[in-house]
């Protein structure tokens, strides 16, 4: 079954993300990289959201300030109110710790390590007791399809099921926010869509917030919102039919 | 996040990379091995040494003449006198006079020279020494001086060959002696056979063979839990007395204890072992230098996979102590097969060489601690490093 899509109320929510005139700017002088310039962006609970634009563009840096890797130069980026650009590294790492999965375009299992004990990993830094972050490893590997896999190692594994395990090991901790950097950007098409209408599924049935970064239109239409960002800039921000016609 | 689990993912991380890991402690396997070999050796050298002389008596104190005042030879030798004052005077202690001399002994067809020493019942007890067959000195034999000897084993397989030598009359210099009794074997020490030797009562030796009333030397041994020093003390002033020292204060005399013999030779085993411990200690050295090396390439080469622990949430501190943990571990299990293999290979060198292998907990303890703080001080660089990476770097290492 699938639900109709979560339209975000502004006026009755509150928004996760909160991006209020950001800036991410290296270098000093003459060698000055705006790779952020003026980004204004809320993102509310239960969003599926795509993030396009060239080489270049500034969407990896957003992508790596969301994921509350970085820190803005400029501008206040609060985390469901939590000003992120006042917390130094250890503070980072437990907002990362308790309310982000990350997805990778080349998936980062570690190798030569079972499906299931790449899934616990986040959960061994959680401080969670083994028999519970067996469970709940299974539990995430079962939500995407591949517990009868769990005891194999990637180099047993497909793309498309590396790709799954790596989605389970972002979903083990119950995070708000799930970041997919080109999750499909080593993939088939047949397992693009696979990945792709796993993510929806998430979405729509779990109610899961996804921001997601590509560069192909045509994986950007599965999504509810696009942004579109060009030379550091936010050009265009709508549905996958107002920004991709 | 909990120690049980960094441990356990250390662990995991070095079951993953068997040949490396082991290629990495191979240096600290060896460094343990060489220091606990050499360590356990140089014990087992120093243990059997000292067997050997505790074997002589460690409490044993030896009183012989010196060089004499004028001219050359040896000073004049001690009187009965002199022992009868020795066992009068000096309390704590057991006093056995010796009067040697060599001679030819001849039994049937097959003859043989060995050490005669004329003595007491006392040189038995002072030289550790039994009879096994037989019997001692009786009281009338040691007043009467009588034909008698106790023989030792040496000098029973060269002139007895299979004869049951108890009771039988051999010839000593031309004297008829009675064979009285057999000693126990002991075997060589330090070079000599302790078993080519013939008692007789001190009055024999002297009246039968030297014609005299002379005492070569005296045996004294200080009763157990008595002071050695003191007792040595006691016998130099009283032979001093008895034999006045010469005008430049030097005493035509001898009085030495086995303790200094003892030490004299351990100081020289400790003395060795340290200097090749120190060089086993310098390849130890080398080996934390390889697990240096080892980690970090390893820690270049899993920068992807730092950079996805960060981005999962640990901590720069958590990286830390994992790297440090994995430092540790290798090295603590370089160490303790260096340890196995130290004390395998020490068991078959002083097995080798007939000395008795002692365990000494002490050295694999220090061996073991030695390999775990080698990893603390190696594997902290590697360690930082990797905890100091950032993350978004790391996650786009190729």
């Amino acid at each position: 079954m699938i639900s109709a899509p979560v339209t975000p109320d502004e006026s009755a929510l509150s928004p996760m993300l909160d991006l209020e005139s950001i800036y991410k700017i290296y270098g000093s002088g003459n060698t000055q990289v705006r790779a952020l310039e003026d980004v204004n962006l809320r993102i509310y609970p239960g969003e599926f959201i795509s993030i396009i634009g060239p080489s270049g563009s500034g969407k990896s840096t957003l992508m790596n300030m969301l994921g509350c890797l970085d820190v803005p130069t400029a501008g206040a980026y609060r985390f469901w109110g939590t000003e992120i650009g006042k917390l130094d590294s250890d503070q980072l790492a437990l907002i990362r710790r308790n309310y982000i999965g990350f997805i990778f375009q080349s998936f980062n299992l570690l190798g030569r390590t079972q499906a299931i004990e790449n899934v616990e990993l986040p959960l061994i830094y959680k401080g969670v007791g083994r028999a519970q972050r067996r469970a709940r490893a299974l539990r995430a590997l079962d939500a995407v399809g591949l517990a009868a896999r769990a005891t194999h190692t990637p180099a047993e594994l497909s793309g498309g099921q590396q790709q799954r395990v790596a989605i389970a090991r972002a979903l083990v901790t119950e995070p708000s926010l799930l970041l997919a950097d080109e999750p499909t950007g080593n993939l088939d098409t047949a397992t693009t869509i696979e990945i792709l209408e796993l993510l929806r599924r998430l979405n729509r049935e779990e109610n899961r917030t996804i921001v997601m970064v590509t560069h192909e239109p045509e994986v950007a239409a599965f999504t509810d919102r696009v942004l579109e960002f060009r030379d550091g800039k936010l050009e265009r921000d709508g549905t996958p039919e107002d920004v991709l016609s | 996040m909990k120690y049980r689990d960094t441990i356990g993912m250390a662990v995991r991380a070095i079951a993953r990379n068997k040949v490396r890991s082991f290629l990495t402690a191979l240096g600290i396997i060896i460094g343990v091995a060489s220091i606990i070999a050499i360590v356990q050796i140089g014990e087992a050298t120093t243990r059997n040494v000292t067997d050997q002389i505790s074997s002589i008596g460690s409490n044993l104190i030896m009183v012989q003449v010196g060089r004499a005042r004028r001219g050359r030879g040896s000073a004049p030798p001690f009187t009965v006198k002199d022992y009868e004052a020795l066992k009068k005077e000096v309390s704590q202690i057991h006093v056995a006079p010796s009067a040697n001399t060599r001679a030819t002994l001849v039994y049937g067809n097959l003859n043989h020279d060995a050490q005669v020493t004329g003595t007491t019942n006392d040189y038995l007890q002072i030289r550790n020494r039994e009879v096994v067959a037989g019997r001692d000195f009786s009281d009338e034999e040691l007043a009467a001086g009588a034909p008698v000897c106790i023989l030792g084993q040496t000098v029973i397989d060269t002139i007895f060959g299979r004869d049951d030598p108890l009771g039988k009359v051999l010839r000593i210099n031309q004297i008829a002696c009675q064979v009285i009794g057999i000693l126990d074997p002991k075997g060589n020490s330090m070079g000599s056979d302790e078993d080519d030797i013939v008692l007789m009562p001190l009055r024999a030796v002297q009246r039968r063979l030297l014609g005299t009333r002379d005492i070569t030397m005296i045996y004294v041994s200080v009763l157990a839990g008595s002071d050695t020093k003191q007792a040595k003390n006691e016998i130099e002033k009283l032979l001093r007395q008895r034999r006045s020292p010469a005008a430049d204060g030097y005493d035509d005399f001898t009085v030495q204890d086995m303790q200094e013999i003892v030490d004299t030779l351990a100081g020289v085993t400790n003395a060795l072992t340290a200097l090749l411990g120190i060089i086993a200690a310098v390849s130890l050295l080398v080996g934390g230098i390889g697990i240096m090396n080892i980690m970090l390439v390893s820690v270049t080469e899993r920068t992807r996979e730092i950079g996805l622990r960060l981005a999962i949430g640990a901590r720069a501190a958590d990286v830390l102590t994992q790297f440090l943990i994995e430092a540790i571990v290798v090295s603590c299990m370089g160490g303790f097969l260096g340890i196995m293999l130290g004390l395998l290979g020490s068991w078959a060198a002083t097995h080798a060489m007939g000395m008795p292998f002692v365990f000494s907990p002490n050295v694999a303890l220090i061996g073991f601690s030695f390999s775990a703080a080698i990893g603390v001080i190696f594997g902290y660089l590697p360690a930082r490093k990797a905890a100091k990476l950032n993350p978004i770097e790391a996650l786009r290492h190729e």
